[in-house]
């Protein structure tokens, strides 16, 4: 039987490595000639990082204890929820991971607030114009199924290691699920109600803002959830670009097989993990109180 | 009040993407079905002419798929013509400017829809209010109009529960309340009633007669039951498969429908309710008469009158409060009863 049935005609050796080589090269390049021009389009970010770190890092812990409670207490109203949150926080701090366990949260706050600022608008966009959808829902599925390490490696060649790049990529990775259900919740929305919207003279910001918004702010809320959850998981893996918290003693961990280390810390992350959800969750919820109460019930 | 009327001029419209080029290929009487099969394009409306007074409420009645809803959603385009002109007061709604046309909806028309069509995460009084909001007027006037409005329709105590809380019946009242709060002349109700139960819709169209009484607002009412639209229209236009098949008032069309569709529609109503004395009376007085009755009584309060006055022969007053004719019993029965051997055409002439 011929060669070309039992094995696949790839492409020659060579070939495939001056390709490779190619286009190496031809980033590697362009990051020398522009990395630092991209780099400095990024300081208003890194301004922000840093100032966030230190916000949570220099006060002092009871401070940002109470003040997280609280948050929990005002977004969920839920005792069980706001107890948990500060039984898993004095636990965190009794085990000693207070600090990077404050690092993470401030990261994955930044990123969260860049996934929202930057999502919410293209998935409006998105669900004005099908043109867009067309187009935008290809390079999310990318964005999502790409493994994590991957764009890693573009992203440390342009920027290097540290804050800002280890952002890029957890936005990258966090954003879509915000864009996608922004871009859903909208195209749900009833359309006797908007016309009802129309037929009262409403303009389209208005439109927007008094109805579409509102509407699909229950499914957006969900996607905030979603993004919240990814930012976070992406957060560990971006230890390994320099990016500081509870991700490092993990990394450290899996080097060095140190079990227990690993356990802590994970378990920290899985504890803000289901804080920052409960609690985003239950606001979500509490957003709708309106549809709660039905006539008849 | 302020009233505006509409004339609707030479309305067609065509749903798909050349639409604009089947136009004359309808107008030189390609059917609906021909346009569907062989060209793909849905035949909405065809040649819709239609004077609207202003002050006085137009029924526009239809089968579902007759294009009633796409008729009155011309008025404040929320469907564009494929050709046509939309006249109020003289202006082509159809000419308007993104501009102009938001201000002509802020000011002149407000809606009431089938299915309610509140905001679901505003409270009563903020529905309510929703249309003073996007003309600018200041919070205060808006509570206190929307509150007078609310009260009006008889929901007062409600104002700060959610849609969800109230009744199909309830709801629709806000729908109304938020209509007529807007205070726009024209009133457009988009079979407005027809989600409701029949005891709660009777009840709702005597709302709207009542206010309508004091208001005089220029009403377009859409709907699929011929009874509503006899006791709430003081013209009728009947739709069938996006054509005007018959205008005029109730009793024109009770008594003289134009085809056997429309025909077959009167069959089952109540005609005593419908014809008035007018429209049976003989002319010159009756000297040994001894009952008045006005000329738009209906013909069964006429009966009624005339039997518990023990006579079976009455004056008619016309408005001027002089005798313009007279009515005997056995024209009364007649005409409430449906001559089954009668064509529309023999009816007609017979009166």
């Amino acid at each position: 039987m011929a060669e070309w049935y039992q094995e696949f005609p790839a492409m020659s050796r060579t070939g495939l490595r001056d390709l490779k080589k190619g286009i190496d090269n031809g980033f590697r390049e362009w990051t020398r000639e522009h990395g630092d021009t991209v780099e400095s389009l990024f300081d208003p970010i890194k301004e922000l990082l840093i100032w966030s770190e230190r916000l949570l890092l220099n006060t002092p812990w009871p401070i940002i204890l109470i003040a997280i409670t609280a948050i929990a207490w005002l977004g969920s109203r839920k005792l069980s929820i706001t107890i948990g949150t500060l039984v898993t926080l004095v636990l965190i701090g009794y085990f000693d991971m207070w600090e990077d366990t404050m690092r993470t949260v401030s990261m994955m706050f930044v990123c969260t607030l860049v996934s929202i600022v930057i999502g919410i608008p293209i998935g409006i966009a998105m669900s004005k114009s099908n043109v867009l959808e067309r187009m935008v829902t290809p390079v999310l599925d990318i964005m999502q199924t790409m493994p994590g390490f991957v764009y890693l490696i573009p992203v440390v060649m342009l920027l290097g290691i540290g804050k800002v790049p280890g952002l890029l990529a957890v936005v990258v990775y966090a954003i879509p699920p915000i864009i996608r259900l922004t871009n859903l919740g909208i195209r749900l929305v009833d359309k006797e109600v908007l016309e009802a919207a129309d037929a009262f003279g409403s303009s389209s910001w208005q439109r927007l803002k008094n109805v579409q918004i509102p509407l699909a702010m229950p499914t957006i809320m969900a996607g905030i959830n979603q993004t919240i959850m990814m930012a976070l998981a992406l957060v560990v893996i971006a230890s390994m670009i320099g990016v500081q918290g509870l991700g490092q003693p993990v990394l450290k961990a899996i080097a060095n097989q140190y079990f227990t280390l690993g356990v802590f810390n994970g378990l920290a992350i899985v504890g803000i993990a289901i804080i920052f959800d409960r609690v985003s969750q239950a606001y979500g919820k509490r957003l709708q109180a309106h549809s709660e109460v039905v006539h008849g019930h | 009040m302020a009233t505006e009327n509409i004339e609707i001029r030479g309305l067609y419209k065509i749903f798909g993407k050349k639409a604009k080029s089947y136009v004359d290929a309808v107008r030189n009487g390609m059917s609906k079905q021909e346009l569907q099969e062989q060209h793909g394009h849905v035949l909405g409306l065809k040649d819709i002419n239609l004077t609207m007074p202003a002050g006085s409420i137009q029924v526009v009645m239809g089968l579902s798929g007759s294009g009633k809803s796409t008729l009155i959603r011309h008025i404040n385009r929320l469907i564009d013509p494929t050709v046509g002109e939309v006249l109020v007061d003289g202006d082509d709604v159809c000419k308007m400017g993104t501009r102009a046309l938001r201000q002509f909806r802020r000011h002149k028309t407000a809606m009431v829809f089938q299915k309610f069509a509140l905001l679901p995460h505003r409270t009563v009084i903020d529905n309510v209010v929703y249309g003073l909001e996007l003309q600018g007027v200041d919070k205060a006037r808006q509570q206190e109009a929307g509150r007078r409005w609310i009260d009006r329709v008889g929901l007062s105590g409600f104002e700060d529960n959610y849609p969800n809380q109230l009744s199909g019946g309830m709801q629709q009242r806000v729908g109304l309340a938020r209509a007529l709060t807007n205070d726009a002349p024209i009133l457009l109700m988009d079979e407005a009633f027809s989600a409701l139960d029949p005891l709660i819709r009777t009840d709702m169209q005597s709302v709207l007669l009542e206010l309508q009484a004091e208001l005089k607002k220029t009403v377009v009412f859409i709907t699929h039951d011929l009874d509503e639209a006899l006791r709430l229209g003081d013209r009728i236009a009947i739709l069938r498969d996006g054509e005007i098949v018959q205008e005029g008032t109730g009793q024109d069309i009770v008594l003289r429908p134009a085809d056997d569709y429309i025909e077959s529609f009167v069959k089952e109503v109540n005609r005593g309710r419908v014809i008035l004395v007018e429209s049976v009376m003989q002319s010159g007085e009756a000297a040994n008469a001894s009952l008045e009755l006005k000329q738009n009584t209906q013909l069964e309060d006429a009966a009624r009158s005339m039997t518990q006055a023990g006579t079976d022969v009455a004056n008619v007053i016309g408005k001027d409060g002089q005798c313009c004719g007279h009515i005997q019993m056995g024209a009364v029965v007649s005409a409430m009863v449906r001559q089954d051997d009668e064509g529309p055409a023999r009816q007609a002439s017979s009166l």
